[in-house]
C-alpha cells in the first residue's frame, strides 16, 4: 500500500489533536508515515504509532525554532523525496498552510488548503471543503503531482489504531534560504486551562452584547460548566474585551464543534464564516431580528445577562 | 536610495453579497459587486505607513483580475498609493493560487521591488498562502501574518501572533511580508485623495509582457481541479423561545436532551 506523509503539529513531543485526526484520514489513502520535526521529535512516537503511525520520521534541530517556515518546508521536502508517498497531509492552521503550500510549489504539485474531509478517489485523493462562508460545499483533487492537502481541525474522528511507529532518522539539508527570517523572540501563549478553540467540542462565545471585558466571566463561567473553550466576535476582540487569539470568524479561527452557543452576537457574514459548520448552534440574543437565529437549533430572545448565568446555574444543578 | 514597495491587492466580490460559483465551477465575478478586498486595506495602510516613515519610498499597488478589477486599484490609489499595475488577459480565467503565485512573482520583478506586502488572505478564496508562495518563487524571506511591522535600515521587524506563541521576526530586504487585520485600521480615501488618484499612473500588462505562457496559468494550467460545488442545505429552521425569566431553564432542558449534560 502507498505510504502517504503527515506533518506532525506538536508542542515539545505532546501531538496535538488535529495530527491524530490526519492519521485517521490518512489511512484511508495509505499507510500513514508521520514526519515530526524540532525539540521533543522522537518522544511524539508512540502517540502517533497508537493512532495509526507505520513508520516516525524525525529531524531535532534549533533551526525549526529559530527561523519561520523554510526549515520545515526543507526537511518535508526532503521526506517526500526518501518516501515517494501519495500524499502528504498536514494540518490546517496558518502555518501548516504556509509550508505546504511552499512544499506543494517546490515539488511541482497542486495543493488544497482547509479541507473537512478526505476520500480515496480513482485519480487520487478527493477533498471536502466549504466554500463562500460555508455556504457551499465542495469537492477538489489535485491533478498534477503528489497531492499536497491541509486539513482543519475536528474533520475526523481520532481513532486507535496500533501500528508499529519505527523512529527513523530523516536526513535534512538546510537551503541557503532556510535562515531568511529570524525569530528574535517568542512569547508563548499563556494557557487557560480550557480546551483548545479549534479542538473543542463545545465552544461558548460572546460579542458585543457582553458589553465588558469584565462581563466575560459570564461567558466562562458557562463554559467552564460544559467544560468547553470561550470564542469571541471581532466586535468584542476589537474593543479589547477578549484576547485576538479567541476570536472565531474570518480573520480568526474557524471552529466546528458539537455544540456552538453564540451570546450577544449578531451573527454576520464573517462571523458564520467561522462557525456556520458546528453540529448544533444555539444563540441567546435580546433582539428576535438578529440573523444569528437563521442558524440555530435553539434559540432564546432574551437579555443574556439573564440567561447566560440561569442556564450555567441549571448545568451545574443537572450535572450533579 | 527609495524604497520601492508593491503591495498585492486582490479585486473579490462582496462577502456580504450572494456569492455562487458559475457554471465552469470558478468564482461567479459576474452577480456579486466587487471592490477592494478588506483584508488587502490593511496591506495598502502598512505600506503607506512604511512608505511615510522613510525618507525616500514608492508605494505601487499590483492587481490581477478581469477588467473590473480597477475599482480595487483606484481605491488604493485614493488612500495614498503612487501608482498601479494591472495584470489582466483573458487566459487568467480559473488560475489557481500556484499560478496566481507566478504571475504576481513575475510582474512584482518586472516592476522592481525592496518590499512586498500582500494581505493576509483574499475574502473570497481564504486560503491565505499566496504570500509564501510569492517568497518562494521570488528566493527572499517570508515575514507573514504580522500584527505589527516596521522597516528600518534595510530591516523588516514584526510581530506574528500564532496559536503556541507570539513571535518577533526579522528580515533583511528584499522581503515579503503580509499583514493581519490586527495590524491597524486601514484609512478611508480623503476627497483629495479620490481627485488625485484619477490622475495616477495604471499600467496594464498581459501574460506576454511577463513572458508567462497561457497554458501555465487559467484553468487549463491549474494543479487542482472542482469536481462539484453543491450549496450547503439552509439550516432546518430551530425552536426560538422568548425568554420569560425560564429561557436558561429550557435552552438546559434543550441541551440535555441532545446529550450535551
Ligand atoms: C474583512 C472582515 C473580517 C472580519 N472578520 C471577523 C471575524 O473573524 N469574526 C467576527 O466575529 N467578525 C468579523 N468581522 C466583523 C463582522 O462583520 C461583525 O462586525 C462582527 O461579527 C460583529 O460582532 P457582534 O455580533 O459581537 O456585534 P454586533 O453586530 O454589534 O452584535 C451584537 C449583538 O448583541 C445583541 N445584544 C446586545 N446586548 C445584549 C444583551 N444584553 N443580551 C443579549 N443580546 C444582546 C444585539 O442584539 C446584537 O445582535 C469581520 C469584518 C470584516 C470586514
Ligand atoms: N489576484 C490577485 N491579485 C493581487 N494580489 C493577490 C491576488 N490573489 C491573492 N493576492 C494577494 O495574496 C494575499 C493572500 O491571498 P490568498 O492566498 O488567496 O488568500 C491577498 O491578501 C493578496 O495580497
Amino acid at each position: 500500500m502507498a505510504e502517504v506523509l503527515v506533518y506532525v503539529d506538536h508542542v515539545d513531543g505532546a501531538v496535538r489533536k488535529p495530527t491524530l485526526e490526519l492519521l485517521t484520514l490518512a489511512r484511508r489513502v495509505g499507510e500513514p508515515v508521520a514526519v515530526a520535526l524540532g525539540a521533543g521529535a522522537a518522544d511524539t512516537a508512540s502517540a502517533l504509532a497508537e493512532h495509526g503511525a507505520v513508520k516516525v520520521l524525525t529531524h531535532e534541530a534549533a533551526e525549526y525554532a529559530d527561523y519561520l517556515v523554510v526549515p520545515k518546508v526543507d526537511a518535508l521536502q526532503a521526506a517526500v523525496e526518501a518516501v515517494s508517498p501519495a500524499a502528504v497531509l498536514v494540518p490546517s492552521s496558518a502555518e501548516g498552510k504556509e509550508i505546504a503550500a511552499r512544499l506543494a510549489l517546490r515539488i511541482g504539485s497542486g495543493i488544497i488548503t482547509d479541507a473537512v474531509d478526505l476520500e480515496a478517489g480513482d485519480e487520487g485523493p478527493v477533498a471536502t471543503q466549504s466554500a463562500f462562508a460555508a455556504s457551499y460545499t465542495t469537492k477538489s483533487r489535485i491533478s498534477k503531482g503528489t497531492p499536497v492537502i491541509t486539513v482543519k481541525p475536528n474533520s475526523a474522528a481520532v481513532e486507535a489504531a496500533p501500528a508499529a511507529g519505527a523512529v527513523e532518522a530523516l536526513s535534512v539539508t538546510f537551503s541557503e534560504k532556510a535562515t531568511g527570517t529570524k525569530v528574535t523572540g517568542r512569547t508563548p501563549r499563556e494557557s487557560t486551562g480550557r480546551p483548545e478553540l479549534t479542538e473543542a467540542a463545545i465552544v461558548v462565545s460572546g460579542g458585543r452584547g457582553v458589553n465588558g471585558a469584565e462581563n466575560f466571566a459570564i461567558i466562562e463561567a458557562l463554559a467552564d460548566s460544559l467544560g468547553a473553550a470561550v470564542g469571541a466576535s471581532r466586535a468584542a476582540v476589537d474593543a479589547g474585551w477578549y484576547p485576538h487569539t479567541n476570536q472565531v470568524g474570518q480573520t480568526g479561527k474557524s471552529v466546528s464543534p458539537q455544540l456552538y452557543i453564540a451570546s450577544g452576537i449578531s451573527g454576520a457574514i464573517q462571523h458564520r464564516a467561522g462557525m456556520q459548520t458546528s453540529k448544533t448552534i444555539v444563540a441567546i440574543n435580546k433582539d428576535a431580528e438578529a440573523p444569528i437565529f437563521e442558524l440555530v437549533d435553539y434559540g432564546v430572545v432574551g437579555d443574556l445577562f439573564d440567561v447566560v448565568p440561569a442556564l450555567t446555574e441549571e448545568v451545574k444543578a443537572r450535572k450533579g | 536610495m527609495s524604497l520601492r514597495i508593491v503591495v498585492t491587492v486582490k479585486y473579490v466580490p462582496d462577502a456580504t453579497g450572494d456569492r455562487h460559483f458559475a457554471d465552469d465551477l470558478t468564482v461567479d465575478r459576474d452577480d456579486v459587486d466587487g471592490l477592494l478586498s478588506e483584508l488587502d486595506e490593511y496591506a495598502v495602510e502598512q505600506a503607506l505607513q512604511i512608505s511615510e516613515n522613510a525618507d525616500d519610498a514608492e508605494v505601487t499597488v499590483l492587481t490581477i483580475g478581469p477588467e473590473d478589477a480597477k475599482d480595487a486599484l483606484r481605491k488604493a490609489l485614493s488612500m495614498g498609493a503612487d501608482k498601479a499595475i494591472h495584470v489582466e488577459d483573458d487566459d487568467l480565467h480559473g488560475t489557481d493560487a500556484i499560478g496566481t503565485s507566478l504571475v504576481l512573482a513575475k510582474a512584482i520583478e518586472k516592476a522592481g521591488y525592496d518590499l512586498v506586502v500582500s494581505g493576509m488572505a483574499s475574502t473570497d478564496g481564504t486560503m491565505g498562502i499566496v504570500p509564501a508562495l510569492v517568497a518562494e518563487r521570488l528566493g527572499v524571506p517570508q515575514v507573514t501574518l504580522l500584527s505589527e511591522v516596521s522597516v528600518e535600515d534595510g530591516t523588516v521587524k514584526g510581530r506574528r501572533d500564532g496559536d503556541a506563541a507570539s513571535e518577533q521576526l526579522e528580515a533583511s530586504l528584499p522581503a515579503v511580508v503580509s499583514v493581519t487585520d490586527q495590524s491597524g485600521e486601514a484609512r478611508y480615501p480623503s476627497f483629495k485623495g479620490i481627485m488625485a488618484a484619477k490622475k495616477k499612473p495604471v499600467e496594464s500588462w498581459d501574460l506576454s509582457d511577463l513572458e508567462i505562457d497561457a497554458d501555465e496559468v487559467g484553468l487549463a494550467g491549474s494543479w487542482t481541479k472542482v469536481e462539484s460545488a453543491t450549496e450547503r442545505p439552509a439550516r432546518t429552521a430551530g425552536t426560538i423561545v422568548k425568554d420569560e425569566g425560564e429561557g436558561g431553564k429550557q435552552l438546559a432542558e434543550f441541551l440535555a436532551s441532545q446529550k450535551f449534560i
